[in-house]
């Protein structure tokens, strides 16, 4: 699924940088009902993670009550240059990853 | 007789604003952008916190996949669409030749789709037509609106100019009892917006996806208790196409943000 990462490209060592990424989900409830009362299966993303070159930096724990296309923003502190990995899982065995990269001088 | 004369004509004078009153001017017109809160502002302004653009994304893949019989994609006719879209979905609902109809620009794709792709052709507001039309209209941002322009539209737009101007449903409203007339003001906690159709299809908070003008249109007419018309109705096409030529002039925000 399409997602938006913005990670700044280049950060001078130990700067605090700030990381937002938006991606594509529905994020159905699972409380909802079709116009003939059949209940709408959740599917939701539960989970995600940011490792930075292979160390986790953050996780979020996500619930129905998060809107469509999950907004996510947080800050780490630039130590070198590198990866940034995100890692979304869901529902009904979803997953999907992307990546960016940051010059620290 | 000069004398009466003089007075007609005084009258008539006098009773021309009046006439006009409902619609707004050139220079007075604003897009939805400015009656939003700061914070829906800054989700538009910034490509990597806007999710219309997940689907401008979706839609540059769906621009290069080969789909239908024919074995083709829409790159393999248009190829780089920054440059042959570009100002494109500025000139949409535009008249089409073969049915002498005004077409939007989802029954352009579906109509491209049927006649040179040989494929089935997409569903209304379904998650493909919104990201290719996102995608087309997106190579327009910042163009100016020129919907309408071709002559041979006229008679679309003063039938879309009538049905704007036509109260309906059981609250009777026009919409321009609400959007020429009563902008700026609030119905329930929302700001009344004089709604120049500048960002579609659009990102709309609400709806938690993108969605077409069509649907924005039938949301208001369920709003008023009317019968909504059906997508891709005539009726429909011609309201979008009056809605467009009024926001002649107005840049595209394609993908927009609204509450």
């Amino acid at each position: 699924m399409a997602a938006l990462i913005n990670v700044p490209s280049k950060a001078k060592r130990g700067d605090i940088i700030e990381i937002r990424t938006l991606t594509s989900h529905i994020m159905e409830t699972g409380f909802r009902h079709t116009m003939d009362g059949a209940l709408v299966p959740r599917d939701i993303i539960t989970s995600f993670t940011c490792r930075y070159n292979g160390t986790e930096i953050f996780r979020a724990d996500l619930f129905p009550a998060i809107a469509a296309n999950p907004y996510l923003s947080f800050f780490t502190i630039a130590r070198e240059s590198g990866k940034f990995e995100f890692e979304w899982i869901g529902d009904n065995g979803y997953s999907s990853t992307a990546s960016a990269s940051i010059t620290v001088e | 007789m000069t004398l009466w004369r003089a007075i007609a004509v005084a009258a008539l004078v006098a009773t021309i604003p009046a006439l006009l009153a409902g619609e707004i001017q050139p220079d007075a017109r604003r897009s939805g952008y400015s009656f939003m809160g700061p914070d829906t502002r800054a989700m538009q302004d910034d490509d990597t916190s806007n999710p219309g653009m997940l689907f401008v994304l979706d839609g540059e893949a769906l621009w290069g996949k080969k789909v239908g019989s024919a074995d083709k994609a829409c790159a393999d006719c248009h190829g780089d669409a920054r440059s042959s879209m570009k100002g494109v979905a500025a000139r949409y609902p535009a008249f089409d030749k073969t049915s002498g109809h005004p077409v939007t620009l989802d029954q352009r794709i579906n109509l491209c789709r049927a006649n040179h792709q040989k494929a089935s052709p997409l569903p209304y507001e379904g998650r493909d037509i919104l990201a290719l039309s996102a995608f087309v209209a997106h190579q327009s941002r910042g163009i100016a609106i020129t919907a309408g322009d071709d002559p041979q539209l006229k008679p679309f737009v003063e039938q879309g100019r009538n049905l704007f101007m036509q109260r309906e449903g059981q609250l009777n409203l026009a919409c321009t009892n609400c959007h020429d007339d009563n902008f700026d003001k609030h119905l329930a906690g929302s700001p009344v917006t004089q709604g120049q159709p500048t960002g579609y299809p659009i990102y709309r908070l609400e709806w938690q996806t993108l969605g077409s003008l069509e649907r924005r249109l039938r949301s208001c007419m369920t709003g008023v208790r009317a019968q909504a018309y059906e997508y891709g109705e005539p009726e429909l096409v011609a309201l979008e196409l009056y809605l467009m030529s009024r926001a002649r002039g107005m840049p595209m925000e394609t993908p927009a943000v609204r509450p």
